[in-house]
């Protein structure tokens, strides 16, 4: 679905002349290998170039060096750019810059709009979508009126009107309260579950990520750990050397073996807690 | 609440008029308009004001709400009447000094008021029965013609519909920033008038650098989601014409015909 290789990506700063200051590589040397149906996250402290990354499958920045296909599509190609959009739908963090209707439903049908769906069809798509969202009830309303969870929720149904097979969200819930963290990160689960659409997660909750199939850490533009969230969380001093936090149920678990109990490494849930904590020391 | 403000103040009853098509309210409202200098008899003024009270009653909108939106005219409306009755010349009934008023200083004064009264009375009733949005949709399909001698139609009603999307949302942002400035002792209500300006320029310097940092999230969320301009754009809602639609041109029709036909009369009369 998504594939990169050596990609790279800098921002160049100029001054009022427009003579070069400074150079900023954002994404170096990146490989990427997302396969379709995937749920994976992307981990990193602040610029460590997870939004970048966002902006390259969106096709919304153009790869320096390196190339970078999405849904097979080379992203560096102008031709390619609707076509890449279209597949790999992108929600942002703020959820008020990105609605762009004053009522819900036309909200939604703002991207088939675009892409000159028929009438008939927007219709039903938006009704879909809505649904598949849990947000039918609101499709009269102001985007004015909803909670942060539900307008993020909006701009989910927004993309899924658009039938991506993809979707980049990037920190979608940064902004959010815990009701609304939840509301978002479920959706995201369900549509991953039950529609198969492949769900690249960009956050730096580690809490989001236990439920992925893949995580990626990133920092300062490369990527420097993969795997399943059991084994990126096993590695705990790599992860804080990366600026990262475990989940606090892993970092209880890891505390604890460091103190002599004997732990196993890479708890992610707290009933996985409590089952290895009881079945060693049950009755003792 | 500042984020329940709605711009243009629609007034939402379940009436024919707020169920015409937008385009037809348009052009209603700009025919209205012309319509007013077709006339320049009392006979003409009552016509009108006739069907201006009936198209009201159908509208179910009550007058006293139809006022409120003088308020902000009522200066202009006696300033035009007093130049009206101080400087027309003709037969002078009232003289002291310099201070004139003629009869058909009365009478254009008279003539004059009634006319700025009907023309607001009647375009807010286009406001109040139509919502932003369907204003807007009806001037892009309504006036999609004038894309020939390159006006960009639908840009400008992108824009429109935006403004009303960000408009209570930076009302919010504004009463946040106010509130930040006050908590660290700014002052608003105090002082001259120039101190009172000058005190609002910590509010609008954050209130634009965050417009514009908005403006930016939103076009890139709109590219993303493959905004290209209006090429090979469809609709949700496209504006169909109902029956309802055709009668009230019809009536708009016949509406032009008995103001000029109306005017002869009187003139053969008087």
């Amino acid at each position: 679905m998504i594939k990169a290789s050596k990609l790279a990506y800098e921002y160049i700063r100029r001054d009022e002349e427009g003579n070069v200051e400074g150079i900023v590589r954002a994404l170096d040397g990146v490989d990427l290998d997302i396969k379709s149906g995937d749920f994976v996250a992307i981990l990193g402290h602040n610029g460590s170039g997870k939004s970048t990354i966002a902006k390259e499958i969106n096709a919304i920045l153009e790869p320096t060096e390196g190339v970078l296909f999405v849904n097979n599509y080379d992203t560096s190609k102008e031709e390619n750019i609707w076509d890449i959009r279209q597949s790999a739908g992108m929600v942002f963090q703020n959820p008020d810059n990105q609605l762009v209707a004053s009522v819900v439903e036309e909200d939604v049908a703002f991207g088939p709009e675009n892409l000159g769906v028929p009438t008939d069809e927007i219709i039903l798509r938006v009704a879909e979508a809505l649904e598949k969202v849990g947000m039918t009830a609101y499709r009269n309303s102001s985007p004015n009126h909803l909670s942060g969870g539900q307008k993020q929720r909006i701009a989910i149904a927004g993309i899924l009107a658009m039938k991506p097979k993809c979707i980049v969200l990037d920190e979608p819930t940064a902004m959010l309260d815990p009701n609304g963290r939840k509301e978002v990160i479920s959706t995201i689960h369900e549509l991953n579950k039950k529609e198969g659409i492949t769900i690249l997660l960009i956050t730096h909750y580690m809490d989001e990520v236990v439920g992925c199939d893949k995580v990626i850490v990133m920092d300062n533009g490369k990527v420097v750990m993969q795997g399943t969230p059991r084994e990126i969380f096993s590695r705990p001093d790599e992860i804080k050397k990366h600026k990262l936090d475990l989940p606090q149920v892993t970092e209880l678990a890891d505390e604890l073996a460091k103190e002599g109990v004997d732990m196993p490494k890479g708890i992610l849930s707290i009933d996985e807690f409590v089952e290895a904590f009881t079945s060693r020391y049950a009755g003792k | 609440m500042l984020r329940d403000i709605t711009l243009g103040q629609y007034y939402p009853t379940d009436s024919v008029i707020h169920r015409l098509d937008p385009r037809v309210k348009l052009t209603a409202t700009l025919l209205f308009i012309v319509s007013m200098f077709l006339f320049h008899s009392f006979l003409g003024y009552a016509v009108a004001g006739i069907c201006l009270a009936v198209v009201i009653v159908i509208s179910h909108v009550p007058f006293r709400f139809m006022m409120k939106g003088l308020k902000t005219i009522w200066f202009l409306l006696i300033f035009t009447m007093i130049f009206n009755i101080f400087l027309t010349d003709g037969t002078i009934l009232f003289q002291w000094k310099f201070i004139k008023i003629s009869q058909e200083g009365l009478l254009t004064a008279a003539f004059m008021g009634l006319r700025l009264f009907f023309l607001i009375i009647g375009s807010s009733l286009m406001t109040l029965t139509t919502t932003p949005n369907q204003l807007t949709t009806g001037m892009e399909t309504g006036l999609r013609w004038m894309k020939v001698i390159h006006v960009p139609v639908h840009e400008i009603a992108m824009m429109m519909s935006i403004a009303l999307r960000f408009i209570p949302i930076l009302m919010e942002e504004t009463d946040k920033i106010m509130k930040a400035q006050q908590a660290r002792g700014a002052d608003f209500e105090e002082g001259k008038l120039m101190d009172r300006v000058r005190a609002l320029v910590p509010v609008f310097v954050p209130l634009f650098v965050s417009a514009f940092r908005r403006a930016n999230e939103l076009a890139m969320a709109m590219e993303a989601r493959c905004y290209r301009g209006d090429n090979g754009r469809t609709s949700m809602k496209p504006l169909k014409y109902a029956a309802r639609d055709g009668i009230a041109y019809v009536i708009m029709v016949l509406f032009l015909v008995l103001i000029v036909f109306t005017d002869k009369i009187a003139a053969l009369i008087f």
